[in-house]
C-alpha cells in the first residue's frame, strides 16, 4: 500500500482529526459564495416545488376542467400547468448556473491559496515530500472537493428536506403507519455509519495511491533520459504498473462496498414500502383504513425512496471530500519554518555607506549600530546546521567572515557540506545553531524579499526553466534594461544566446535542456549576476566549462565580482583564482582560511584535493 | 484556431497529439477523433467482453426489478385488497406482497454485482490504460519528451485518466436503466393511445437537437477543460521542480500571478462547461414539462370531445412523468461522457504518436563479440592499478562472491566498434519566440561527422562548451536519429538494432545525474536490476562511493529523497557513476561523469574506470583533460567537427588546440 508516503506525512504533520471535521474548516472557502449558495438552494427548493406542484395541478385539471368538460377552463389551466414547468426548467437553469461558477471559483481560490502556500514553504518540506503526492492534492483532492461542494451540500439539504417533509405528511395521514415508516431510517443511519468508517479508510488510501502513482509517473517524464540511457523503461513499467495494480485493487474493494451499501439502500426502503403495503391491507381489511387512504399513502411513500437512494451517492462523493480536505490541510497545515520577519519590525533596510541609517528608531538592534561600516559583509558565526532527523550535524562550528568586496573560494571534500553552508546565505536554509550575518544584520532579521534582493544565488547544477533565454536570465530581474542583460550575458560568456534561432526569445526547453550543459550553466550565472547583488553566492559555478571559456568567465567575474562580496564554492585550481582568499571546509568546521599558495604549502588537506599529480607531469 | 485551415484528404496531418492545443475543431476532424477515441475504447474493452455482458444483464435485472416494484404495488392495490374487504380472502395479496419481496431482493442483488462489476470492469480498462500510456511514453523519443514536456506527459495520465476512470464510477447504470424505462413506457404509451404518443414523440425534434448542440459545444469546453488543466500541472511541477531558484530570486509573487491566470483560465472553463450543461439539463425538463402541459390539454380536449376515457389520460400521463424523468439522469451520463470523450482524444492521440526514434521492423542481430584488438596499446590499464578491489578482479583476493560486477559471466564483453558515417543532426529548432526562426531551419549540429572506434578502445571527446560532445554521445546511445548518414555498432546500423539489444550494449551516462526516489542501493541497482546486494556495494567501493554511503544512517537502504536531494551533488554522481559501472556494457559512453567530483574522488574513479574500460570500447567526454590521460585517443571537436585526433602523446607533441588546451589546463593547475 502507499504507507510509505501517508504515514511518514501524517507523523510530520499535524492530520486533522477527523475528515470530516477537515471538510468543515474548509468552509471559509465558499463564504464569498454564500449569496450563490443560498441562491443555489432557494432554487433547487423551488424547483422541486414546482415538481410536486405539477401532478397536484394536473390532478386538478382531471378532476375539475376534463371531468366537468369545461373547455373554457382547460386552456388557462394547461397553461398554467406549461408555466410551472417553464418555472421548474427555469429554476433548475438558475441553480446549475450559478452553481458551475461559484464551486469553479471556490475550486480555483484553494488551489491559488494551496500553491501560495506551497511556495512559501521551505525547500526542505519539499525535499520530505513526494512530488506526486503535491501534485494530486492540487488537482484530483480539490476536484473531489468541488465536486461535493457543488453537488452533495445542495443535495444532502434537499434529501434530508424531502425526507422530512414526506415522513412529517406520512405522519399527518395516518400517524402509525407514519411513524413505521420513518422508522427505516434507523437501519439505514447504522448501515451509513457502517459504510463511513469503512469507505472512509479506502477512500483515503485510494488517494495517497493516487499520489505515489503520480510521483512514478512524474519521474517517468522527468527521468525519462537516464530510463533511455540505461535502458530501463521495462522496470520502471513494471514499477508503475504494480503501482498501478495496488490502486486498481483498492478502487474495486471500494465498488464492491459500494454495491452492497447502494444495495442496502434500494433494499431498506422497498422492503418498508412491502410492509407497509401488508399492514395497511390488513387496516384496510379491518376498516381501520380506506382504500383511498391506503393508495394516497403509499403515492406519498414511494417518495421516500430516491432521497435515500441518493443519500447513498452524497455519502460517497462528501467521504472522498472529506478525505481529500484532510489531505490538503496537511500541507495548508504546515506553517513555513523560514519566515520573514515582518517589514515594520524588522531593521530599516540598509542601502549602503553613503545613506545615514535613519536614528529615528528608539533601540535599535546591537547588530544594526555598526552597519555602514560592515554593509555588504557576510559572516557566520559559530553555525552549526544539523538536517533534520540525521544524528551528526554537517557543519559543527563555522565562523568565517567575507569583507566588503571580498571573494573568498570554499572548498571541500566532496559532501564536505559546501552547498549546505551557501543555502544558509539566502535562507534556503536557517542555521540550527550560531548565526549568519549580512552588513551585520543577522539574516533571520532581514525581510526575505529584502534579503533575498540582497544576495544573488548560483546552483550548483543550473535550475532553468522551459521558458525563453531573456526569462530566465530576467527570472529575478523582471525590471532589468536589455543593457543589464546583455552585460550580464557578456560577463557570463553566454552572448551564444544571441546565436540562437530566436535570439534571447529562444525557448530553451525544460530545465534548459534544449542548450547544452555549459551554456545553462552560463545562463544561470548570467541571471544571478543579472541584478548585481550586493552578496554573490556561487555553488562550482564553472564545474562544466572547457579551459577556454573558464579562463573566459574567470576574467570577466573578476571583474563583476570587484566590488561584490562573493562566496564561490570550488573544486578545481583553476576556479580558485578567482579569490582573494580560500576557505577549507572540512569536518565541518573551516578548517583553514588562506590564500591558495599559503594554504597549499601548509595544508596537507589543501594539497590532497587540490593537486592532481599523477597527471599535471 | 480553427481546423478550417488544414486541408485534410485523410486527416494525416492531425496524427497523433497534433489536435492537441485545438479546441474548436471542424467537423470531419472531430468525427476522426471520435472515430478514434471509440477505437481505442472498443480495444479496451475487447478482453472484458463477457464482463461487460454480464454487467449489462445484470443492470438490465435490476432495472426491471426497480420498474416492477410499483407496478406491483398497483397491482396490489387494485386486485389484492379488494378481495380481503369483501371477503376476508388475504391469499392474492400475500402472493403479491412475495412477489414484491422478490423483486425487491433481485433488485438487491443486482444492484449490488452491476455496481461491483462496472468498477471490476472499469477500473480493468483503466488500469490497462494506464499502462499502455505510460509504456507508450517511455517508448516515445527524447525529441518528443523535449516539446511535450513533463507536465503534459503526467496530466496525460493523470487528470485524464481520472476523467476516464469518473465515466465508469459513476453513471453507466442509470443510462442503459433509462434506455429501458424509455423502451418500456414509450411502448405503454403508444398501446395506451397512439395520438398523445405521437405528440411525446415529437418533444424528440428539439430533444435532439438539443442533444446535438450540446455534444459539440460541450466538446469544445471539455478540451478547453483538458488544454488549461494540463497547463495548470505543467506550471505547478515546474515551480516545485525548481523551488529553490523560485524562492532564491524571489519569483513567488510572479508565480502566483501566472498560476492565477493559468487557474483562472482553468476554471473560467469548467464554470462554462457546466453552463453548458445547465442549458442542457434544464432544456430537457422544459421540454418535457411542455410536452406535458400539452397532453394534458389535448388529452382534455380529447376526452371532452368524447374520443377519449379520463383514465386513460391519467394513465397517460403517470406514464409521461416516468418517462421523462430518467432523461435527466442520461444528461448527467452524456456530460460525464464528454468529459471522458476528451479525456480519450487525447490520451488516444499520445497512444497514436509513433516514436520518432522507432524500434526497427525487421531486426538485425548483431555479431558474437570479438576478442579484444590486440593492436590498441593500453599503456595506463597497469595491473598495478588493477589492485584495489574493482569488479573485474577475478582474482581469489576479492572477498566478495563471484562472478564481479563488471565482466559478468554472462556477457563476455570485448568492446564493440562504433562507427559514424557521414552523419549529419540537428535539433529541431524547439518552442518559438516569435513566429519564424532567425533562420528557417533546424540549426545544424553536426554537419558531415565521420567517426570509427575500435572495439575496445578508449576515446576522450574534448572540446568547447556547445561544440556537440554531448549530441555524438545522445546519437550513440539513439536518442535520436541522424538527419542523414548512419551510426553503426559493429557495422549493424543502430536502426536495426531491437531497443533491448542497443540498451544492453551502450550504456551513456547522461550529463545530468538524475536519481529516482528510492534508496541508495536501488539507485545503483537501476544500471543492472538482477544484481545482488554485494555486488551494488562493490560497485560502490570500485568507485570510492562505499564510504560516503557507508556513513548514511540506513547505508545502502537510505532513501535518497525526491531527485537525491539527499545528498549531495557530487555524491548523486557518484550513484549515477555507480549505475554504469554495474552495468558493464561492451559500450560506454561517459558524458562529463566526474565534473561535480573533487580531485580526490575524481583520481578514485579514473582508477576504477582503468580497470573496468579493459576490454571496453568507452566514449570519455570531459572538460578536465586529466580524464584524458586513460584514453588511448583524443578527439578534439569543435563545432560539430573534429578538428584533431590522435594518441594523446602525440598531439602534445605538436602545436595544435590539444597542445595548448592542455598546457592551459596544466598552468591552472597550479
Ligand atoms: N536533505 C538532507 N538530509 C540529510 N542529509 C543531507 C541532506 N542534504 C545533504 N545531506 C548530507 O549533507 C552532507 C553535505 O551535503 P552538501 O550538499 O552540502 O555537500 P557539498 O559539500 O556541497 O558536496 P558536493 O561537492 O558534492 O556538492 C552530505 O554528506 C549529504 O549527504
Ligand atoms: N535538445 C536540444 N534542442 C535543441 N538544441 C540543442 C539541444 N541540445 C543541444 N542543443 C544545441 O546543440 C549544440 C551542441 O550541444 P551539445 O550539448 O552537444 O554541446 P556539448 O559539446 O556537449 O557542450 P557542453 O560541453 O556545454 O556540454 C548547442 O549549441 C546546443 O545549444
Ligand atoms: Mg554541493
Ligand atoms: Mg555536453
Amino acid at each position: 500500500m502507499s504507507e510509505t508516503g501517508s504515514d511518514i506525512r501524517s507523523t510530520a504533520t499535524p492530520a486533522a482529526a477527523a475528515p470530516v471535521s477537515a471538510l468543515w474548516r474548509l468552509r471559509p472557502y465558499l463564504r464569498p459564495y454564500r449569496l450563490q449558495l443560498l441562491s443555489m438552494l432557494m432554487a433547487a427548493l423551488g424547483a422541486e416545488a414546482a415538481a410536486i406542484a405539477i401532478p397536484l395541478l394536473t390532478k386538478s385539471i382531471i378532476d375539475g376542467a376534463i371531468t366537468h368538460h369545461d373547455k373554457r377552463l382547460l386552456l388557462p389551466l394547461g397553461l398554467a400547468a406549461a408555466g410551472l414547468g417553464i418555472a421548474e426548467a427555469a429554476l433548475s437553469l438558475i441553480r446549475r448556473w450559478v452553481q458551475g461558477s461559484a464551486v469553479a471559483g471556490m475550486e480555483k481560490t484553494l488551489r491559488d491559496d494551496l500553491y501560495a502556500h506551497l511556495q512559501n514553504l521551505e525547500p526542505a518540506f519539499h525535499d520530505g515530500w513526494q512530488s506526486g503526492q503535491l501534485l494530486s492534492r492540487a488537482t484530483s483532492d480539490l476536484s473531489s472537493i468541488r465536486r461535493f461542494a457543488g453537488f452533495g451540500l445542495v443535495f444532502l439539504i434537499i434529501t434530508v428536506t424531502t425526507f422530512t417533509a414526506v415522513a412529517v405528511l406520512l405522519i399527518r395521514l395516518n400517524w402509525w403507519m407514519g411513524l413505521a415508516a420513518s422508522c427505516m431510517v434507523a437501519p439505514v443511519v447504522v448501515f451509513c455509519l457502517r459504510f463511513e468508517r469503512r469507505y472512509k479508510i479506502l477512500a483515503r488510501r485510494v488517494q495517497d495511491q493516487e499520489g505515489d502513482l503520480a510521483t512514478l509517473i512524474e519521474e517517468g517524464a522527468t527521468g525519462v533520459r537516464v530510463l533511455k540511457a540505461l535502458g530501463r523503461a521495462p522496470e520502471a513499467a513494471a514499477t508503475h504498473a504494480a503501482q498501478a495494480t495496488q490502486m486498481y485493487t483498492t478502487k474495486v474493494s471500494m465498488a464492491r462496498l459500494l454495491g452492497s451499501f447502494w444495495s442496502m439502500l434500494d433494499l431498506i426502503p422497498n422492503a418498508a414500502i412491502a410492509l407497509i403495503l401488508v399492514l395497511g391491507a390488513l387496516a384496510v381489511s379491518r376498516h381501520a383504513l380506506t382504500i383511498g387512504g391506503l393508495v394516497a399513502f403509499i403515492t406519498l411513500a414511494l417518495q421516500l425512496v430516491w432521497p435515500i437512494e441518493a443519500l447513498g451517492y452524497i455519502l460517497a462523493s462528501g467521504e472522498e471530500a472529506a478525505t481529500a480536505a484532510q489531505r490538503v490541510l496537511e500541507i495548508l497545515d504546515t506553517k513555513p519554518s523560514i519566515t520573514s520577519v515582518p517589514a515594520s519590525t524588522a531593521n530599516p533596510p540598509d542601502h549602503g555607506p553613503q545613506r545615514n541609517v535613519p536614528a529615528a528608531r528608539s533601540q535599535p538592534p546591537p547588530s544594526q549600530a555598526a552597519s555602514p561600516a560592515r554593509w555588504g559583509q557576510l559572516s557566520f558565526e559559530a553555525v552549526e546546521f544539523r538536517y533534520p532527523g540525521s544524528a551528526e550535524p554537517v557543519l559543527r562550528d563555522v565562523t568565517l567572515t567575507v569583507a566588503r568586496g571580498e571573494t573568498l573560494v570554499i572548498t571541500g571534500a566532496t559532501g564536505s557540506g559546501k552547498t549546505t553552508l551557501l543555502q544558509l546565505v539566502p535562507r534556503l536554509a536557517d542555521v540550527t545553531g550560531g548565526r549568519v550575518l549580512i552588513g551585520g544584520r543577522d539574516v533571520r532579521d532581514i525581510p526575505l524579499p529584502e534579503l533575498r534582493t540582497l544576495v544573488g544565488f548560483g546552483f550548483e547544477e543550473a535550475t532553468l526553466f522551459s521558458a525563453s533565454v531573456r526569462e530566465n536570465v530576467m527570472f529575478g530581474a523582471p525590471d532589468a534594461t536589455a543593457a543589464q542583460v546583455e552585460a550580464a550575458l557578456t560577463a557570463a560568456q553566454a552572448r551564444f544566446a544571441y546565436d540562437l534561432p530566436w535570439g534571447l526569445d529562444t525557448r530553451i526547453g525544460e530545465q534548459g535542456m534544449a542548450l547544452s550543459g555549459g551554456q545553462r550553466q552560463r545562463v544561470a550565472l548570467a541571471r544571478a549576476i543579472l541584478a548585481r547583488p550586493q552578496v554573490l553566492v556561487l555553488d562550482d559555478p564553472l564545474s562544466a566549462l572547457d579551459v577556454h571559456t573558464e579562463e573566459r568567465v574567470t576574467r570577466a567575474l573578476g571583474e563583476v565580482l570587484a566590488g561584490t562580496t562573493a562566496l564561490v564554492v570550488a573544486h578545481r585550481p583553476s576556479t580558485v583564482a578567482l579569490a582573494d582568499r580560500v576557505a577549507l571546509l572540512d569536518g565541518g568546521v573551516i578548517a583553514a582560511v588562506g590564500t591558495h599558495r599559503e594554504l597549499l604549502a601548509t595544508q596537507p588537506k589543501y594539497a590532497s584535493l587540490m593537486t592532481m599529480e599523477e597527471v599535471a607531469r | 484556431m480553427t481546423g478550417e485551415a488544414a486541408p485534410q484528404p485523410a486527416g494525416l496531418q492531425w496524427r497523433g497529439i497534433a489536435a492537441e492545443k485545438v479546441d474548436d475543431v471542424s467537423a470531419p476532424l472531430a468525427a476522426l477523433l471520435r472515430r478514434r477515441s471509440r477505437g481505442l475504447l472498443t480495444d479496451l474493452l475487447r478482453p472484458h467482453k463477457r464482463g461487460v455482458m454480464t454487467t449489462a444483464a445484470a443492470i438490465v435485472v435490476a432495472s426491471l426489478a426497480a420498474l416492477a416494484g410499483p407496478w406491483l404495488v398497483g397491482v396490489a392495490i387494485d386486485q389484492g385488497i379488494p378481495p380481503i374487504t369483501s371477503s376476508g380472502d388475504a391469499g392474492p395479496l400475500t402472493w403479491i406482497a412475495a412477489a414484491f419481496a422478490v423483486t425487491v431482493a433481485v433488485q438487491a442483488v443486482a444492484t449490488r454485482s452491476f455496481v461491483t462489476m462496472t468498477g471490476r470492469v472499469g477500473q480493468a480498462v483503466v488500469l490497462e490504460l494506464r499502462r499502455r500510456v505510460f509504456w507508450h511514453m517511455q517508448a516515445l523519443s527524447v525529441a518528443f519528451h523535449e516539446s511535450y514536456t513533463s507536465g503534459r506527459v503526467i496530466s496525460r495520465q493523470t487528470s485524464d485518466i481520472e476523467a476516464i476512470s469518473a465515466l465508469f464510477e459513476e453513471g453507466l447504470d442509470s443510462l442503459i436503466s433509462a434506455v429501458l424505462t424509455l423502451l418500456l413506457v414509450g411502448t405503454g404509451m403508444l398501446l395506451l393511445d397512439w395520438r398523445l404518443a405521437v405528440v411525446v414523440l415529437a418533444a424528440f425534434v428539439p430533444l435532439t437537437l438539443l442533444a446535438g448542440w450540446f455534444r459539440n459545444h460541450s466538446a469544445i469546453a471539455y478540451r478547453r477543460i483538458r488544454e488549461a488543466n494540463s497547463l495548470v500541472i505543467v506550471h505547478f511541477v515546474e515551480t516545485f521542480g525548481g523551488l529553490r531558484a523560485v524562492q532564491a530570486f524571489r519569483r513567488e509573487h510572479r508565480n502566483e500571478e501566472i498560476f492565477d491566470e493559468l487557474s483562472g483560465e482553468y476554471a473560467k472553463a469548467s464554470a462554462w462547461s457546466s453552463r453548458l450543461n445547465a442549458v442542457f439539463a434544464s432544456g430537457i425538463s422544459l421540454v418535457a414539462n411542455v410536452v406535458i402541459a400539452t397532453v394534458l390539454v389535448y388529452g382534455g380536449v380529447l376526452v371532452i370531445d368524447g374520443s377519449m376515457k379520463v383514465g386513460v389520460l391519467a394513465s397517460f400521463l403517470l406514464y409521461l412523468q416516468r418517462f421523462f424523468d430518467p432523461l435527466q439522469d442520461v444528461s448527467q451520463f452524456y456530460n460525464s461522457f464528454q468529459g471522458a470523450a476528451s479525456a480519450l482524444e487525447k490520451l488516444s492521440g499520445i497512444l497514436e504518436e509513433d516514436p520518432s526514434v522507432p524500434e526497427p521492423a525487421a531486426p538485425l542481430a548483431l555479431p558474437a563479440a570479438a576478442p579484444p584488438a590486440p593492436a590498441i596499446p593500453r599503456s595506463a590499464a597497469s595491473p598495478a592499478l588493477a589492485a584495489p578491489p574493482a569488479p573485474s578482479s577475478r582474482t581469489p583476493a576479492t572477498t566478495l562472491p563471484p562472478p564481479a560486477a563488471a565482466t559478468s559471466s554472462a556477457l563476455p564483453s570485448f568492446g564493440r566498434r562504433v562507427r559514424f558515417e557521414s552523419v549529419r543532426f540537428g535539433y529541431r529548432p524547439g518552442g518559438s519566440g516569435g513566429s519564424s526562426p532567425r533562420e528557417g531551419t533546424a540549426a545544424v549540429v553536426l554537419p558531415d561527422f565521420s567517426l570509427d572506434i575500435a572495439a575496445g578502445q578508449t576515446v576522450a571527446l574534448v572540446g568547447e562548451t556547445g561544440a556537440g560532445k554531448t549530441t555524438v554521445a545522445r546519437l550513440m546511445a539513439r536518442f535520436y536519429d541522424p538527419l542523414a548518414g548512419r551510426v553503426t555498432l559493429d557495422g549493424v546500423d543502430l536502426r536495426d538494432l531491437p531497443n533491448a539489444v542497443l540498451r544492453r550494449e551502450v550504456v551513456l551516462l547522461t550529463q545530468e545525474s538524475f536519481l529516482f526516489e528510492g534508496t541508495v542501493a536501488d539507485n545503483i541497482r537501476l544500471g543492472r536490476p538482477a544484481a545482488s546486494d554485494a555486488e551494488v556495494a562493490q560497485a560502490a567501493r570500485a568507485i570510492g562511493a562505499h564510504e560516503f554511503i557507508a556513513a548514511l544512517p540506513l547505508e545502502y537502504q537510505t532513501p535518497v529523497g525526491k531527485r537525491g536531494g539527499r545528498l549531495s551533488a557530487g555524491q548523486r554522481q557518484l550513484i549515477s557513476f555507480a549505475r554504469a559501472f554495474i552495468a558493464a556494457p561492451a559500450v560506454l559512453v561517459l558524458d562529463e561523469a566526474t565534473a561535480l567530483l573533487d580531485i580526490p574522488s575524481e583520481r578514485l574513479v579514473q582508477a576504477a574506470l582503468r580497470t573496468v574500460l579493459t576490454g571496453r570500447t568507452a566514449v570519455i567526454i570531459a572538460h578536465r583533460l586529466s580524464t584524458v590521460a586513460i584514453a588511448d585517443r583524443v578527439l578534439v571537436l569543435r563545432a560539430g567537427e573534429i578538428i584533431e585526433d590522435g594518441a594523446p602523446a602525440d598531439l602534445l607533441g605538436g602545436d595544435g588546440e590539444y597542445a595548448d588546451l592542455h598546457a592551459r589546463w596544466a598552468a591552472s593547475l597550479v
